[in-house]
């Protein structure tokens, strides 16, 4: 069910000059024609002069071009049938490099994601930049490069995108936001309105990881985790447990708000009660560790490369195994199960036994010490 | 009354430790501590080491809670 | 992680509680005056596995729930000069003062920077020579030896724009002015776990001695506590009161010295102002000469404006173990975690935002 696109011009970037303050930006008669490492973005690199041609040939060509795409289009057409999975997000994580991955790698596989949430076989993204005046050169090829891996990896193709520069101080460094599409197989319904009584809860894997490994690159919090985020496309995976079962009802990547978010969505769509055992949650020792020493709960730390799936129960122990097969479902565990009681409520049964409920979190996180 | 944890000092420079907590490293202070030693488990709270656990005592704890719940 | 997961063991903490379901016949009222054990107690869900006939109260133990809207007032009125950095740990920024709150005034254009450890704070005094870095020194015997060290390391290194707010509080005073109250008649008491590594458990001892009232300092995993009810339910039944550790690879009956010995050395002891309780004598810390350079305090001069407690908020009552959240006619309605209206809801370890985040004992 591939799209075609039509001709060989399939469009890559467009830059357009941004309004800003009457500056006179088309030829702004600079000779740069090489960018080298120590280079700063200018204003003028939005301004669609010679500089924001460089930029496009030099930082975004060398990673993104299709070899046989090099024109520049003020759309992407292509012919696509079927039912379309339509996505958008903004990414402004802070830092931007963390270990295990930057916010390149986690656009691309963020909108791949959510994607693949719907079931949906991610094909074409949009790439929207809007850099900070006097963001380095060498950063943004960095950037570039992990996009491009990321998107080789999930087999998507970035079909158009854009940049803008604004002034310092009006973004924080590097914003980038995505749209992607798709298409939804026939047949595979996936809501989180599906979840039904009996139904068994899966996680992929350890969670806290992404989380944790960006909070130690903060300013005042100074420690070292040896986990990186756990950033991955899951399309793969995702692919995979659609051909082993046609019972899938629900799925979710817990991003913002963690396991915790993503259970009580489900709860509360299906109108439903979900029980879970904290015994059963896997989280790496070093995460759990770090979570206790700025007193957070794991299970509302963001993750960027788990799905948490509800599944028919005879189907469970297959779909598990499959998982596990998959290099993003080696600690895969099933954690608990869709219950008629306490509609709208996830509870979770503690080590000693006793049930405590699983409630939204507040806010942002502030790390409690006192 | 406050968050603590245990953490391992794995090396000292004056009254700066570096200390492991399964794999987290950190900075912290024996400034409450000065008598800490390379490879001694310390209650870690907001970046200080307060006191040094001491092994033989944890162990009693455990032995005391076997004791107990043999008892009844 | 050690000395951590062995005090987990699902298998002897349910042969503990068979044990203390067995012993404990009397009506049994135990408090416990330590944010960390109210969130334990919730979190391991030790209300619900413990027999009917103890019944568990929430005394004044989180140091942000027991901030006077006053001393809160000052810090914000404090972030709002010109050139000043606040440094302050995460739970208190979205405590609501008077008319805002840090976290407010930080969307106002404050400098107001979270921080994990009061170290974090000197760095930025260091990193920052042109500003005044103010830090909110809150927290029990716990952390103000680690404030004390804070403040003798500035001076050891010369650095001159480093500023405390001492909103430090001590816990034995509190302790003998509740049961003064004479409110809440209690049984026992499960006493602080890591005021106690500071301070040791003999001044606790009044408790017992003066009162008639059983005491056991307890560390925070599922085990510890259950053996320190343990302990308490003993001591209770054979009717013979002291003062027990339960946490004791935490815990010596002496505490850290050296850190007493800091925290002397820096601060003196002063009347404090303790939310929900009002006054109480001798109960607080404030830096003593020739340290109350760094007090800021006496730095900065500051109007705070009129104090205004928020109507209906019945914080102060549940401090006091006299109302529990479900008593307020506020919580869950008009005060949430979200839109928080008394500190015990903003606090990650107040009893209400306990209460409301891990529900109450009938799941």
């Amino acid at each position: 069910m591939r799209g075609s696109l039509r001709g060989a011009d399939a469009p890559l970037f467009q830059i357009f000059p941004l309004p800003c303050q009457g500056r006179g930006i088309k030829g702004v008669g600079c000779k740069i024609n090489s960018m080298n490492m120590e280079d700063k973005i200018l204003l003028a690199h939005g301004g669609g002069g010679k500089l924001s041609h460089d930029l496009i040939e030099q930082s975004f060509l060398p990673h993104l071009a299709n070899p046989i795409l090099n024109k520049l289009e003020d759309s992407a057409v292509f012919e696509l049938s079927g039912r379309l999975a339509f996505t958008t997000d903004s990414y402004t994580v802070n830092p931007i490099f963390f270990p295990g991955g930057d916010i390149g790698k986690l656009a691309v596989c963020g909108t791949v994601n959510d994607l693949s949430m719907s079931g949906a076989r991610p094909l074409y993204l949009s790439l929207s930049f809007i850099i900070e005046e006097g963001f380095a050169v060498a950063d943004l090829k960095k950037v570039i490069a992990s996009i491009k891996k990321a998107a080789d990896e999930a087999e998507v193709t970035i079909v158009t995108g854009d940049t803008k520069v604004v002034n310092r101080g009006s973004a924080d460094k590097l914003f980038i936001n995505t749209a992607g599409i798709g298409i939804v197989p026939e047949r595979v319904d996936i809501s989180a309105a599906n979840a039904r009584v009996g139904d068994i809860v899966i996680i992929n894997g350890n969670i806290g990881d992404h989380g944790i490994a960006v909070l130690s690159q903060r300013e005042g919090l100074k420690f070292q985790v040896p986990v990186p985020s756990d950033c991955a496309p899951l399309n793969k995976l995702v692919a995979e447990m659609l051909e082993t079962s046609g019972n899938i009802h629900c799925l979710r990547d817990p991003t913002r708000g963690g396991l915790a978010t993503t259970l009580n969505d489900f709860a509360e769509q299906s109108d439903v009660g979900i029980r879970i055992e904290e015994d059963k949650i896997p989280v790496d020792k070093a995460v759990l560790a770090a979570c206790e020493l700025l007193g957070f709960d794991p299970i509302y730390i963001a993750n960027e490369g788990k799905l948490v799936a509800v599944v028919a129960p005879d189907d469970a122990d297959l779909i598990l195994k499959k998982i596990k097969r998959n290099k993003y479902g080696g600690e895969a565990a099933i954690i608990g199960e869709v219950v008629a009681e306490h509609p709208g409520k996830v509870v979770m049964k503690t080590s000693l036994g006793a049930s405590r409920i699983v409630d939204m979190p507040v806010g942002e996180l502030l790390p409690r010490i006192c | 009354m406050c968050l603590a944890i245990p953490a391992l000092i794995k090396s000292i420079e004056g009254q700066q430790a570096e200390a492991d907590i399964e794999g987290v490293s950190r900075q912290i202070s024996l400034q409450l501590t000065p008598e800490a030693k390379v490879g001694d488990y310390v209650l870690l709270h907001t970046g200080y080491a307060i006191s040094i656990i001491d092994p033989a005592e944890a162990a009693e704890t455990l032995k005391l809670l076997k004791e107990l719940s043999e008892a009844s | 992680m050690k000395f951590v997961n062995e005090y987990r063991d699902p298998e002897l903490g349910r042969k503990l509680l068979d044990r203390i379901h067995k012993r404990s016949r009397k009506h049994t009222r135990l408090m416990e005056f330590c944010g960390g054990h109210t969130v334990a107690i919730f979190k391991h869900g030790l209300r619900q596995l413990l027999p009917d006939n103890i019944e568990m109260l929430s005394g004044p133990g989180c140091p942000v729930c027991v901030t006077a809207i006053a001393d809160l007032d000052r810090a914000i009125a404090l972030a709002r000069l010109p050139g000043v950095i606040i440094t302050s740990f995460g739970d208190m920024v979205r405590v609501p003062g008077s008319h805002s709150s840090l976290q407010q005034v930080k969307a106002e254009g404050a400098d107001v920077r979270i921080v994990y450890s009061v170290q974090d704070a000197l760095a930025i005094a260091r990193e920052n020579p042109d500003k005044h870095i103010i830090f909110i020194g809150i927290g029990f015997e716990t952390t103000a030896p680690t404030v004390a060290a804070s403040i003798l390391q500035a001076e050891e290194e010369g650095i001159n724009n480093y500023y405390v707010l001492s909103l430090h509080k001590i816990c034995p005073p509190i302790m003998k002015a509740l049961l003064d109250l004479g409110e809440v008649r209690l049984s026992g008491i499960i006493c602080p776990g890591h005021v106690s590594t500071i301070i040791g458990s003999h001044p606790y001892q009044f408790i017992p001695d003066e009162y008639g009232i059983a005491c056991a300092v307890s560390g925070f995993e599922p085990l510890d506590m259950l053996l320190a009810v343990d302990m308490l339910v003993n001591q209770i039944e054979t009717e013979q009161p002291g003062v027990e550790i339960a946490y004791r690879r935490g815990v010596k009956p002496e505490g850290n010295t050296q850190a007493v010995r800091l925290m002397e050395t820096v601060f003196e002891v002063a009347d404090a102002n303790w939310r929900g309780i009002g006054v109480v004598p001798l109960s607080g810390l404030q830096p003593r000469a020739p340290y109350d350079k760094y007090d800021a305090e006496k730095k900065f001069e500051i109007d705070p404006g009129p104090t205004n407690e928020p109507r209906g908020c019945i914080c102060g009552s549940i401090l006091r173990g006299v109302s529990t959240p479900l008593d307020c006619r506020l919580f869950g309605t008009k005060c949430t975690p979200e839109h928080p209206v008394g500190p015990c809801m903003v606090s990650a370890e107040g009893s209400c935002a306990t209460y409301y985040h891990y529900g109450d004992d009938n799941v």
